[in-house]
């Protein structure tokens, strides 16, 4: 038998890594700050955060701008989704298992 | 702590994230509340001047020539006019009042990515219903103002509900089903309108308040 633990990704170990892939779940795009807001955590530590996901091809990244500013956007990829869904099925059979 | 609860409360992370970044919860229920009161004191002014008690004209010579020459602004100078620009301002200053405490307390900003969202989907079948209104003004068809001012009211509150707390449709539903039966009790308007705009808004508002915000 698989050891469910084995599928709860190590990736997703942080919860601000696993609340950045919850809120691009439901979300098609989210620009740098909106989830710096939703996350209160610091510039630097979202960003270690996000690279690490981008590394792993779980996100992609889009620069763009607005005005002149730059505006970085972040989407989930189809990888990802697949990994945040396994993901949610380990937890859901960690629950079970321990009734 | 086990890797039971562990789970559950990486689970109860995931859920709150995703609320948080695609609704915006932090409508209060006392924003229902003070605009109910807004618009049953609104409904109370109102009363006099609807039923004939009182003149609503405010200046006789100028509507009377403004009317001659078919213009839009002889509404300036009646005092339903007023009384109603000023319970809308009431009603929307009291909701914003309360929602900005809430999301002051729990640190979302009220004009992030989903307030903005939310904003848009109102004003959408508001504006559509502003303009609805106005023409049925100008026809003089004062009898379907009310019921006009529900349905589309309801509609837009059903629209919302995509977009904050979800128990909104149902304080939609109940103004739609106002709106209709208003359609065949035209000359009671203004007691469907404080029925829908007043009490109805109080009923939610306090519901809302005691399910989400009494407790903590």
């Amino acid at each position: 038998m698989v050891n469910p633990i084995d599928n709860l990704n190590k990736l997703f170990d942080s919860r601000v890594r696993l609340g950045i892939l919850s809120v691009l779940m439901v979300n098609e795009s989210v620009n740098f700050n909106n989830l710096k807001e939703l996350m209160s955590i610091t510039d630097g530590n979202l960003a270690s955060h996000l690279k690490a996901l981008e590394e792993h091809k779980i996100i992609k990244v889009e620069k763009g701008f607005i005005g002149r500013k730059t505006n970085t956007t972040y989407m989930i990829t189809k990888a990802g989704e697949k990994a945040f869904k396994s993901h949610l099925e380990a937890l859901e059979i960690m629950i079970r298992a321990t009734k | 702590m086990n890797e039971q609860q562990q789970s559950l409360q990486e689970l109860q992370h995931i859920k709150k994230m995703m609320e948080r970044s695609s609704r915006f919860i932090s409508l209060s229920g006392l924003s229902g509340v003070g605009a109910g009161v807004a618009a049953l004191i609104g409904a109370w002014l109102a009363y006099p001047y609807v039923f004939g008690l009182k003149d609503n004209i405010i200046n006789d010579t100028a509507v009377i020539t403004l009317a001659m020459a078919e213009d839009y602004r002889v509404i300036l100078y009646t005092y339903l006019f007023w009384i109603a620009a000023g319970t809308f301002l009431a009603a929307l200053l009291s909701a914003f009042f309360f929602t900005w405490i809430k999301s002051r307390k729990e640190g979302i900003p009220i004009w992030g990515v989903t307030a903005r969202r939310l904003m848009v989907n109102v004003s959408i079948p508001l504006l559509v219903g502003a303009v609805f209104l106005f023409r049925l003004l100008q026809f003089q068809a004062y009898e379907l103002i009310a019921p006009g001012c529900l349905l589309f009211y309801g509609l837009a509150l059903i629209n919302a509900s995509k977009y904050t707390l979800a128990e909104i449709r149902y304080l939609g539903y109940a103004q739609l089903l106002l709106g209709m039966i208003n359609l065949w009790y035209v000359g009671y308007g203004l007691y469907f309108w404080a029925a829908g705009f007043g009490v109805l808004h109080i009923v939610y508002g306090v519901y809302m308040w005691w399910k989400y915000e009494s407790k903590s």
